[in-house]
């Protein structure tokens, strides 16, 4: 078990950073400084921590200051960091990272990043600034909880920011875009909330002592069959709207569109994996019970979500919404592994949660560069790019094809993993879902004959290609495209174990019932 | 682990990273020559790997890299796989590219992405190697993919050409949908053996149930028909004339769209559960062989007849693998590689000859223009068409005699196919070589010059192969031949019968005939060429037999009337409308919300504490 404060620090940098960012908020340029410090610092915490994660930790009967429940239990959270602040209420400050949550940190500490440096805005800047590393905070918390309560609140305090994100700094539309995604995901995030109170308190109500929410002890909270399929389906609906699975996604497109290019970027690559790391934490691991009874019912919809999101991407004219629909059909992926219930799958879904998150920030930072030159991102008004800017191209076409599952890019070592280990468990939504391999090369490739092939004329002609700076903002997603795509071996090593840990107790619940 | 296989595939990749490392920063032909050099020492590391596997006992040889993906049960090492098989791959894929990539530097001189041309195609040879050197289903699948997408890059090249740019997608999503089949069958097999090594596979047929088995080989199957282009997947290679000369001829004749016959021969011990599966894997084959025939005799573009034509001859090759006579579809891969490398390199010469025209109805009499590419594209033409001693005689032989013991409907589709090949192919040679010219309009008047000697060596050198091709397999001898050689690979059928020695000299026999036939038709019917004899060609042919049109009207419109639907329909009107009204509800109902948003979140704010208040309340009430 390692030191604490890494994992500490991971919150309290990016809280400070803002804090600091509003203290200075009358210096001239002084926001943005503190804006990137904050987060490259952020993220070599967070590199160190991915290097340093071990998963070899069992939490014995002396559990800290944790509600001590008498049994010992194990697991493969590290950097655990847990404080009761009243033991009546079960408010606890109860943090741990493991191999669900590792990655995510990691991308978050990238995103954001690079959100600063690739899409800055210059208007109202420390503003900006201050709500991206509050979004930062609220991000990075709702990961390493390890607590019910705890996770929601960090949930719930994404919205404020990516709301303000959203209204202030984004498109023509941008006041519809934000209130519609607060709507719903308030809408979404009451159904969280009465979820994990009836859950904390039937544990309460079984097994005495003071109320807890913790995430370790009520795994092993004693509901029965149907409470636990109500309480998973309210998870499922608050975690189905952030990810978006499809019926619950019609404020993506729009939120995805109207965004400022660093809200797109948060949104689809961060705050997307909250909803599906919600539904695998704190829905098929924390209620395996329920598991068997809703798998038809949400593989269908994942399937559903890959089929139409492909659909809908083809018939998209704007780049921003071809995204936001292959992102749909990409968490429908994640949602199958999430959901099969093979540990070769939610592996796949896991590491498909980190792909998909460098791959759409990838998207939306190459979407933003062209933006910035052409003053929009509609397809029928850009032809032929590749000529005047090849090295744009070239990138674009990296990202592309890692969406698209290449062999050899990150993509398709996760998507490969989910499809063969549901093939296993679900074989006709996984021959289904094969499906969905050919329509997203049908979709990206269409789109970008549209945009990069073809003879250039006007302003396309002109349009300069990237510079120096902003190829080497890209880079680093490049890199992680390519690497995870040859040697996933060590992303892999750190994932597995927790993923096998949780699919015995899963398995065990199967076969008992 | 240090193995001189290894740097079989690593010289292309270096030779990639070179160039891409140097951008654009170098003069024009450095990039041709670093290019060739990386794949001809390929292909000395090649013979050199090669004489190694011949003082191997065992033929077969692992070279473990590293493990590249592993969870759970699933354990996928990086590995290569030296055996027959691999190695005779490797010796014609490399050989082949080298000759090609020389002939290249000449060829493209002066384009504008001359460096792009050879990063792609070193890329491309790099992949190859991987597909046919992997030690596993899915490392190959790697290289598989990896072809695939220089495929695409390749044929869009000239990507400001809206047909280029249309056709390297369709070549893609073709291969795609093929794709599906590689991974269905890759799912089945994990699924019956937990395993995707070959020659664990291998140890674990029993594993297989017989509905298992079959509906891997037809996954197989659905994999090959779409990176070979066989039908149902075969109308993109047509298309992929678009490409460069030079890449017609190594991706999409000699090498890529072999690896569909190389994954069914490399399967061939699964092939072996399902005797249904490989009488459907004969039946494409025997049928696209005849289709793509048929089509090739009314096509006007000098490339489209010999991209039809290949895709008749891989038709043979799978045909062969239907009939489990798999060193006959190896020999065959070979010896196809030699002429229709040098068929498609020659054609190259030709066009290049006439600034770029393609029409055949543009050519004619060039044989006393083009000194070196007349003769060696004449032995090409002999060699396609079966005439002894040439490779194709042999080879095409090889697999009509086994196909001849295997189902005699099946023998004669090939035999009428082979007329059909004869008459396609002199057809091309009388319009292109001889008759009277009818290129003055494209070279202004000027005679058509011959191509530097860049571009005549690799031609020579071909055409030597085509000649002597044959001698890898000849009938009379028996050890020393691919097929014992080859043998150590694949998993004979059982039950097969050989010809007898007489049938085989009265099938050679037959071959022949077949062949002069068809010769003796094209010389006949196409001697004047004024006015066209039109009512030779024929318009339903010539349009692909309407494939296309077929799949437009049954696949490709109703799906975007499906797609427009959930765009226009069920997006806005159903699943948004729902969500709509009630936001337009909630909105109605508080008044202030609608002008000022961040009140709006101010007050949810409130809520969001009133709320914890509340709850911390009831929380305390309940302890006390």
């Amino acid at each position: 078990m390692h030191n604490v404060w890494w994992i500490n620090s991971l919150l309290l940098v990016p809280l400070l950073g803002a804090v600091a960012v509003v203290a200075t908020r009358r210096v001239p340029r002084a926001a943005y400084g503190i804006g990137v410090a904050t987060a490259s610092l952020e993220l070599v915490i967070a590199a160190v921590v991915t290097l340093l994660y071990s998963w070899h930790n069992t939490v014995s009967a002396s559990c800290g200051a944790k509600v001590c429940t008498g049994f010992s239990l194990l697991t493969t959270e590290d950097f655990a960091h847990r404080w009761v602040l009243a033991p009546s209420f079960g408010l606890a400050y109860d943090v741990a990272i493991d191999g669900l949550s590792l990655f995510l940190v990691l991308l978050t500490a990238i995103v954001v990043l690079l959100a600063l440096l690739g899409a800055r805005e210059s208007k109202h800047e420390a503003a900006f600034v201050g709500w991206l590393l509050v979004l930062m905070t609220a991000t990075m918390g709702s990961f390493v909880s390890s607590d019910l309560l705890e996770f929601f609140l960090f949930f719930e305090l994404t919205l404020i920011p990516s709301y303000f994100l959203i209204a202030h700094w984004g498109g023509k539309e941008r006041s519809k875009a934000a209130l519609k995604f607060f709507v719903y995901t308030l809408f979404g995030s009451g159904f969280l909330f009465v979820g994990l109170i009836y859950l904390a308190f039937s544990y309460q109500h079984a097994h005495g002592g003071d109320l807890t929410f913790s995430y370790l002890v009520l795994q092993h909270a004693a509901i029965s069959h149907s409470a636990a399929v109500w309480v998973f389906v309210a998870f499922a609906i608050a975690f189905g709207v952030k990810s978006p699975i499809f019926p619950l996604h019609t404020w993506s497109p729009l939120a995805y569109a109207e965004a400022p290019i660093a809200g797109s970027m948060v949104l689809s690559a961060l705050l997307a994996k909250l909803g599906t790391y919600g539904l695998l934490r704190y829905g098929v691991f924390l209620l395996p019970q329920a598991v068997h009874t809703l798998q038809p019912y949400l593989l269908t919809l994942a399937v559903i979500g890959i089929l139409y999101g492909s659909a809908l991407a083809a018939m998209s004219k704007d780049m921003k919404r071809l995204v936001a629909y292959s992102s749909m059909a990409q968490v429908g992926f994640i949602i199958l592994g999430v959901m099969s219930g093979s540990s070769i799958a939610i592996t796949g879904a896991v590491l498909l949660m980190f792909n998909h998150g460098v791959i759409t920030a990838g998207f939306f930072l190459l979407i933003g560069f062209i933006e910035k030159r052409r003053g929009t991102s509609e397809v029928t008004s850009l032809a032929g790019l590749q000529r005047p800017a090849p090295v744009l191209a070239a990138l674009f076409t990296v990202v592309m094809l890692a969406s698209i599952g290449l062999p050899g890019l990150s993509g398709f070592v996760s998507e490969y993993l989910v499809l063969i280990g549901t093939f296993s468990t679900h074989t006709w939504w996984a021959v289904v879902a094969t499906l969905g391999v050919v329509l997203a090369a049908l979709y990206l490739l269409w789109a970008y004959q549209r945009i990069f092939h073809g003879r250039a004329e006007g302003e396309n002609a002109e349009m300069p290609d990237l510079s120096h700076r902003e190829r080497w903002i890209i880079a680093p997603l490049i890199v992680l495209i390519l690497f995870i795509g040859v040697y996933p071996k060590p992303v892999l090593d750190r994932i597995s174990p927790t993923v096998n840990h949780h699919v015995l107790i899963l398995q065990q619940n199967t076969v008992t019932k | 682990m240090s193995h001189v296989a290894l740097l079989i595939p690593l010289l292309p990749l270096l030779g990639f990273l070179v160039m891409l490392g140097f951008g654009s920063s170098l003069k024009e032909p450095s990039y041709g020559w670093i290019a060739t050099a990386a794949v001809g020492s390929s292909f000395v590391a090649t013979v050199v790997a090669f004489f190694l596997l011949l003082s191997d006992a065992n033929r077969s040889i692992t070279v473990n890299l590293f493990t590249w993906v592993s969870t759970g049960s699933l354990n996928v090492h990086a590995a290569l796989l030296v055996d027959p098989l691999s190695i005779t791959m490797c010796l014609f894929v490399t050989g082949i590219s080298a000759l090609i990539h020389l002939y290249s530097i000449g060829y493209m001189h002066g384009e504008r992405d001359f460096n792009k041309f050879f990063i792609y195609l070193n890329l491309f040879v790099f992949s190859m190697l991987v597909l046919v050197l992997s030690n596993n289903l899915l490392l190959t699948f790697v290289g598989w993919e990896g072809v695939g997408v220089c495929s695409y890059w390749l044929v869009s090249y000239y990507f400001e050409k809206d047909s280029a740019a249309s056709a390297g997608k369709k070549a893609f999503i073709y291969n795609r949908v093929g794709d599906v089949g590689l991974l269905l069958a890759m799912f089945l097999i994990f699924h019956a053996t937990h395993s995707l090594t070959y020659t664990v596979i291998f140890q674990h047929l029993h594993d297989f149930t017989p509905t298992t088995a079959t509906l891997t080989v037809l996954a197989l199957l659905l994999a090959a028909t779409g990176k070979s282009a066989q039908i149902p997947l075969f109308n993109w290679l047509p298309d992929a004339m678009e490409g460069p000369t030079p890449v017609s001829a190594l991706i999409h004749a000699a090498t890529m769209v072999t690896a569909g016959v190389y994954l069914l021969v490399r399967m061939s011990p699964v092939l072996a559960l399902s005797s249904s599966g490989r009488w459907t894997i004969g039946i494409v084959g025997g049928v696209t062989a005849f289709v793509a025939a048929t089509i090739a005799t009314s096509q006007k573009d000098i490339k489209k007849v010999l991209a039809f034509s290949t895709v008749s001859q891989i038709g043979y090759m799978v045909l062969a693998v239907g009939a489990g006579a798999y060193s006959a579809a190896i020999f065959l891969m070979v010896c196809h590689a030699f002429f229709k490398a040098l068929l498609f390199l020659g054609s190259g010469s030709v066009i290049h000859s006439l600034n770029g025209e393609q029409d055949l109805r543009k050519m004619g009499a060039l044989k006393k223009y083009l000194p070196l590419t007349f003769p060696t594209f004449m032995i090409g033409w002999l060699a396609i068409s079966g005439i002894p001693p040439f490779a194709g005689f042999w080879s095409k032989g090889d697999v009509l005699t086994n196909v001849y013991e295997y189902s005699k409907p099946l023998w004669i589709l090939g035999l009428i196919t082979a007329v059909l090949t004869a008459y396609y192919m002199s057809r091309l040679f009388v319009l292109t070589f001889r008759g009277q010219e009818r290129f003055r309009d494209v070279t202004h008047g000027h005679d058509p010059h011959e191509s530097p000697w860049i571009m005549t060596t690799p031609l020579v050198i071909l055409a030597v192969a085509s000649v002597l091709g044959g001698v890898l397999d000849l009938p009379w001898v028996h050890h020393d031949s691919i097929a014992e050689f080859i043998s150590h690979s694949v998993a004979p059928v059982q039950g097969l019968t050989s010809a007898s020695a007489t049938a085989q000299f009265g099938l050679a026999a037959v071959d022949v005939v077949a062949a002069i036939i068809g010769i003796l038709t094209a010389f006949t019917l196409w001697k004047t060429t004024s006015p066209w004899p039109t009512k030779y060609e024929s318009t339903f042919l010539e349009h692909v037999w309407r494939w296309d049109d077929f799949y437009d009207t049954t696949i490709g419109r109703p799906a975007q009337e499906i797609a427009a639907f959930g765009a226009d329909v069920v997006e806005p009107k159903i699943l948004d409308g729902a969500v709509t009204g009630v936001a337009v509800a909630t909105r109605r109902s508080g008044e202030g919300l609608r002008k000022v948003q961040s009140g709006f979140v101010r007050q949810y704010a409130l809520v969001l504490v009133a709320g914890m208040a509340v709850l911390v309340v009831f929380l305390t009430s309940r302890s006390w």
